[in-house]
């Protein structure tokens, strides 16, 4: 029996491939190979001898299939390595494209100022770009002579011929929506108005479209104290600068008295704009309380109720935080520029993550 | 609005300096555009006397001076000819920078000669363009410095000049005078009185002025006199001085002091040369059509309503806005007739407008001057007349009457220290005010508050809360927090603006750049979009190209698209969102999301994607994005895409052919050369709008149901007619057994081979998916039939083998 434990283990051991190695394991314990042919002789021993000889013989055949797994296991790695070796990629080869997109630099920072004013109680509301010349003007104290009108550069509608109403506009400021909001929602409310504005203009520094983000906030008792600290606070979360200082100095709007523009600290030192150090201010907004001639165009007692509005151009702010030098290549579509200064798809704001 | 600190002076008894003043006026409203500060730059600049002065010894026109300095004797090498012994000069000693050539003084060899230093004229310190040579001083020691000599004895060269801009309800602060005022009320220095002068007239007007019934709504009052035997020219140096440094030229002594009391007190005047007006003054309204030469020597046609002073012979002047070439002063004049009126600013702003005059009269009158002081203006005109040019004075004629704008406004001065939310004492409130010429009486917290007339401005109580908290200064305003929600702050944006942040998201995420397109386009490419007539024209587009309001995203974004191509840029992805204009009515909006490839799907590489783009590839992400934003998934594909698509690749998804949510395709390629842009292009347009929001308002998912049973997946293959849909034979083959098919795949679409011309082969698989019990054979057969019978009777196709 050791002389055929010996013959199998070195066949198996010298089987080079998986067929040698099946007849291999068919001469030995396949149905009619040797150890199972001595199995059968079992049946003719006396108890005594088979008392011996079958354990043997089941060691024995357990011993040499657990070689054959073993050495069929050793074939398929051998098999599987020189496979391997002959695989070879070059992996500095370009990957498949996937198109990466952006998303445009005014919808993160509506999206930005949005997250902020929400976490103070701010809601957004919207409001038609084309507007009625009482929205866009009457509504907010400044009637048809007003000197403001004619400075705002607005693009009228045509009328058709026995059309007598008056022109309607493209709005020149997010504030009509101020006053379509109160109509609808009343007092107390926090709002704001993020959107498209028009103003017949273009330079350097202007373009006949941008955007606007409008602010109001009405309750009994909202004071000009507490527009400032909304608005420090919305320039310290917005531009990530926690001691960020704004400083108000008195101006003049027609839809609110007192008005205030709101410069923040700045140093153009060596030719770049810093905020938040150094000994210059840059305007950034316009604001000021409520005027009650508009409260009542948006149908609220100015005797009962009280607050503050404000307004600021998110490309200008845009600008601002993330340094983009031209105003005029917001909407010029340049791949370049879209890829550049645009964000991620999932770059979402939240104030959470900042 | 320029003025000088010297100027300032004139009105306000002040020592705070030029920086304090400036300031102070940004903070109180009026707004610094800019100082000039001619003097700081010449702090350096000492005063010194050449001693002697010898020829160079190589070089004719160079003398070599010995200059007494502040560092004592010095040699200055100077080629001015006037350089010379004996004279008090201006020297820049090494280090000074010279403004007026940009250099700073170095020691230096001039040809072969220490120069240590350089002896300046005026032009060298940008004082003025005078360099004809160095400066001679009547006066002055060595080692003194200049600027501290011009103060004493010649101020207007170094006087700062300081511009402001002027929101549109000051018009009070257009005078100096009004700058004043604003600044004692913030306490920097005191006004000082002004008496009104007293000129006696020596004899009757010999001109009248009449005001026509119809033109007293915008002249109420006119005030004219006669100055007789002046003598005109060159105004004196101290008022050329000061209207240059604020930009304007002087003319002549007349017309100086017209321009001198416009801007010191804010009150626009007119001169006449008295000896070309023919018989007396009308003020009236312009017919229209008449023409006038104006002092700008410009013709205008003057339009119908337009208020006008005639004489005799025709209009004389344009009333508010311009004076008349023909009956202005001249040189010459020797009588000469000062007209001081109040024009309606609404009036002259219409007037202005329709002329495109831009004058500082007009610019005053549209926003309101002092009508009280009308008269008196005159006055002041004729004694400065007087004093300078000589000559009598007539009476004063007056036509109309000083309009009364008396007026009071109660004010509480509690609600002030509320809707500011700073702690202003009532008696500052009070102080403050009066010191800006209201009158307050009363006892706080209730006082009633005149206003005076030049601030017609102030119309109610919220214009005093303005001025009580301008002059208490905003700049010292601390914030105070407001109310925070309490809790957990609440989402705020609406479903709407949800949904369009994430279909805008989604399109980023599907690899489209996204662009901000000008809501206006040409009107050529409008009209290829269904838009272009006239309910969305700009009455006055900025240009051509921006005339009519967008009425689909694509335009703009085939623009950028042939702007991209033309720098070379073939694959985009481009896409916006934003709203898209039915008509010219408020409202007549919608949202779009549309998106554009241009070129291939992939650039040229290893792994052999490129192909160019097709209208799957907006139909997917048409899809991808409607999904996003919760349309439902059995969304129909309907045909008859607008006309701007190619007419057999283009498709719309909808819920019903009036429920469209969105379309897709190749865009049309006469719409592309139109717009030159490179195809293959393709293009989706979503409609978030028309996509119906969930009725249910819990957040929680239906259940998940869930058969352990095996499905099955058979294959059929259809022959149909070419232009047979495949979502046709989808959903015949789905009716087939709704509760046991689960999906119906297509796999294959093939034509040609052994196929007829027009025919074609579509392949789908049928998936069953048993809930009860597992699917025999026979089953399996039975559906298999009625899915062949189903598809057969709803295409007129045939099963292929």
């Amino acid at each position: 029996m050791d002389d055929l434990r010996d013959k199998y283990l070195t066949a198996i051991r010298n089987a080079a491939d998986e067929g040698t190695l099946e007849e291999v394991r068919l001469a030995a314990i396949g149905k009619k190979g040797e150890v199972a042919l001595m199995m059968r002789e079992l049946g003719r021993m006396t108890p005594e001898e088979r008392k011996t000889a079958g354990p043997a013989l089941n060691a024995l055949r357990d011993e040499i299939a657990s070689a054959l797994a073993a050495r069929k296991h050793g074939l398929e790695d051998a098999a599987l390595d020189e496979r391997l070796a002959s695989e070879w990629l070059d992996v500095s080869l370009p990957a498949r494209t996937r198109r990466r997109g952006t998303i445009h630099p005014v919808s993160q920072v509506t999206e930005e100022v949005t997250a902020i004013f929400a976490d103070m109680g701010f809601g957004v509301a919207e409001g038609p770009q084309i507007e009625t010349d009482w929205y866009n003007f009457d509504a907010l104290n400044i009637p048809g002579h007003h000197p403001a009108r004619a400075e705002m550069d607005t693009f009228y509608m045509a009328r058709a011929d026995g059309d007598d109403r008056p022109p309607h506009v493209l709005r020149t400021h997010t504030s009509p929506v101020q006053i379509r909001a109160m109509q609808d929602r009343g007092a107390p409310i926090r709002v704001i108005c993020p959107g498209r504005v028009y103003r017949a203009d273009y330079d350097q520094t202007h373009t006949p479209m941008f955007h606007q983000v409008e602010g109001l906030a009405l309750d009994r008792d909202i004071s000009m104290a507490n527009l400032k600290w909304c608005l420090e606070e919305f320039c310290r979360a917005f531009f990530e600068l926690d001691d960020l200082e704004l400083r108000f100095r008195a101006s003049h709007f027609p839809f609110t008295e007192p008005s205030a523009e709101v410069d923040i600290r700045c140093s153009w030192e060596g030719g770049t704009l810093k905020l938040g150090q150094g000994d210059d201010w840059l305007e950034i907004l316009g604001s000021g309380m409520v005027h009650p001639k508009v409260l009542r165009a948006g149908g609220i007692d100015p005797d009962a109720w009280q607050g503050f509005a404000f307004g600021m151009g998110i490309d200008r702010i845009a600008m601002l935080k993330y340094g983009i030098p031209d105003l005029r290549a917001f909407f010029d579509s340049d791949l370049r520029w879209l890829r550049h200064y645009g964000f991620g798809a999932l770059q979402v704001p939240a104030r959470h993550a900042g | 609005m320029k003025f000088t600190l010297s100027w300032l002076k004139r009105h306000l008894d002040t020592e705070a300096d030029v920086a304090t003043i400036a300031d102070a006026l940004t903070d109180l409203g009026l707004e610094v555009e800019g100082v000039q500060d001619r003097a700081a730059r010449l702090n350096d600049f000492r005063l010194g006397f050449v001693e002697a002065a010898e020829g160079h010894p190589d070089a004719d026109r160079l003398k070599v001076c010995r200059v007494a300095t502040a560092d004592g004797p010095t040699q200055i090498i100077c080629g001015a000819p006037n350089a010379r012994a004996g004279i008090t000069v201006v020297v820049a000693s090494p280090g000074t920078y010279v403004p007026g050539i940009d250099t700073t003084i170095q020691v230096g060899r001039i040809r072969g000669v220490e120069s240590h230093g350089m002896m300046c004229s005026e032009r060298e310190m940008e004082l003025s363009d005078e360099h004809d040579g160095i400066i001679e001083l009547p006066s002055g020691e060595v080692g003194e410095r200049y600027v501290d000599w011009l103060a004493a004895n010649d101020p207007a060269k170094v006087d700062p000049v300081i511009e402001i801009a002027i929101t549109p309800n000051r018009g009070d602060a257009l005078g100096v005078r009004g700058i004043a005022r604003d600044l004692a009320a913030r306490g920097l220095g005191t006004l000082r009185d002004m008496p009104d002068p007293v000129v006696d007239g020596t004899f009757p007007c010999p001109l009248g002025v009449t005001i026509d019934d119809d033109t007293r709504d915008g002249c109420p009052v006119f005030a004219l006199r006669m100055v007789r035997g002046v003598t005109n020219g060159p105004s004196p140096e101290w008022l050329q001085a000061k209207l240059r440094a604020i930009g304007l030229r002087p003319i002549s002594f007349l017309v100086d002091v017209t321009n001198w009391f416009t801007h010191d007190l804010n009150r626009p005047l007119h001169v006449f040369d008295a000896d070309v007006v023919q018989g007396d003054l009308r003020v009236h309204r312009a017919a229209g059509g008449e023409t006038i030469t104006a002092l700008d020597d410009r013709d205008y046609v003057l339009p119908a309503g337009a208020m006008v002073i005639s004489d005799d012979g025709g209009p004389e002047s344009i009333a508010g806005i311009m004076g008349g070439g023909h009956s202005g002063v001249t040189d010459a004049t020797t009588n000469v007739l000062i007209e001081s009126a109040y024009w309606d600013p609404v009036q002259i702003a219409t007037a202005g407008r329709a002329l495109r005059i831009n004058s500082d009269a007009r610019y005053r009158f549209e926003r309101g001057v002092d009508p009280v002081f009308t008269p008196d203006g005159v006055d002041h005109a004729a004694a400065m007349i007087l004093d300078h040019a000589g000559g009598e004075a007539s009476d004063r004629v007056v036509a109309g009457a000083v309009p009364d704008v008396a007026r009071s406004y109660g004010l509480s001065t509690d609600r002030v220290v509320s809707l500011v939310g700073m702690d202003i004492p009532a008696a500052d409130q009070r102080a403050s005010l009066t010191a800006l010429g209201f009158r307050v009486e009363g006892e706080a917290p209730a006082v009633t508050v005149h206003v005076p007339p030049w601030r017609g401005d102030v119309q109610g109580e919220a214009d005093l809360v303005e001025e009580v908290a301008r002059i208490a200064s905003l700049t010292e305003l601390k914030g105070r927090p407001m109310a925070r929600p309490p809790g957990v702050a609440r989402p705020v944006l609406t479903p709407m603006q949800s949904r369009e942040r994430m279909a805008r998201r989604t399109a980023a995420a599907l690899g489209y750049d996204e662009c901000v397109t000008y809501s206006f386009v040409d009107g050529a490419a409008a009209a290829l979009f269904g838009g272009g007539t006239d309910t969305t024209r700009l009455e006055n587009p900025i240009s051509a190209d921006l005339s009519h309001m967008r009425p689909s995203l694509l335009p703009g974004l085939l623009r950028a698209a042939a702007r991209n191509q033309a720098r070379g840029q073939n694959d985009l992805a481009l896409f916006e969102v934003g709203a898209a204009f039915d008509d010219g009515e408020p409202g007549a909006q919608h949202v779009e999301v549309a998106g554009l490839l241009t070129g291939h799907a992939a650039p040229r590489g290893v792994h052999g994607e490129r192909r160019p783009v097709d209208a799957f590839d907006a139909k997917a992400d048409a899809e991808a994005i409607l999904s996003a934003i919760g349309a439902p998934a059995r969304a129909q594909i309907l045909r008859d895409a607008p006309g701007w698509f190619h007419p057999g690749r283009s498709g719309r998804i909808g819920l019903g052919p009036k429920k469209i949510l969105a379309i897709f395709g190749e865009v049309h390629p006469r719409v592309l050369r139109a717009l030159d842009v490179k195809g293959p292009a393709v293009a989706f347009a979503v409609l978030p709008e028309g996509v119906p929001f969930p009725k249910a308002t819990s957040a929680a998912r239906a259940p998940l149901v869930l058969s352990d049973l095996q499905a099955v997946e058979r294959d059929f293959a259809f022959e149909l007619d070419g232009r047979v849909a495949a979502q046709d034979v989808v959903s015949a083959a789905a009716g087939a057994d709704k509760d046991l098919i689960e999906s119906v795949r297509v796999f294959d679409e093939f034509t040609g081979g052994s196929l007829r011309e027009g025919r074609k082969s579509v392949a789908i698989a049928v998936r069953l998916q048993p809930t009860d019990a597992t699917l025999t054979d026979a089953q399996i057969e039975a559906v298999g039939a009625k899915v062949v019978e189903k598809v057969i009777k709803a295409t007129g196709g045939t099963l292929r083998g």
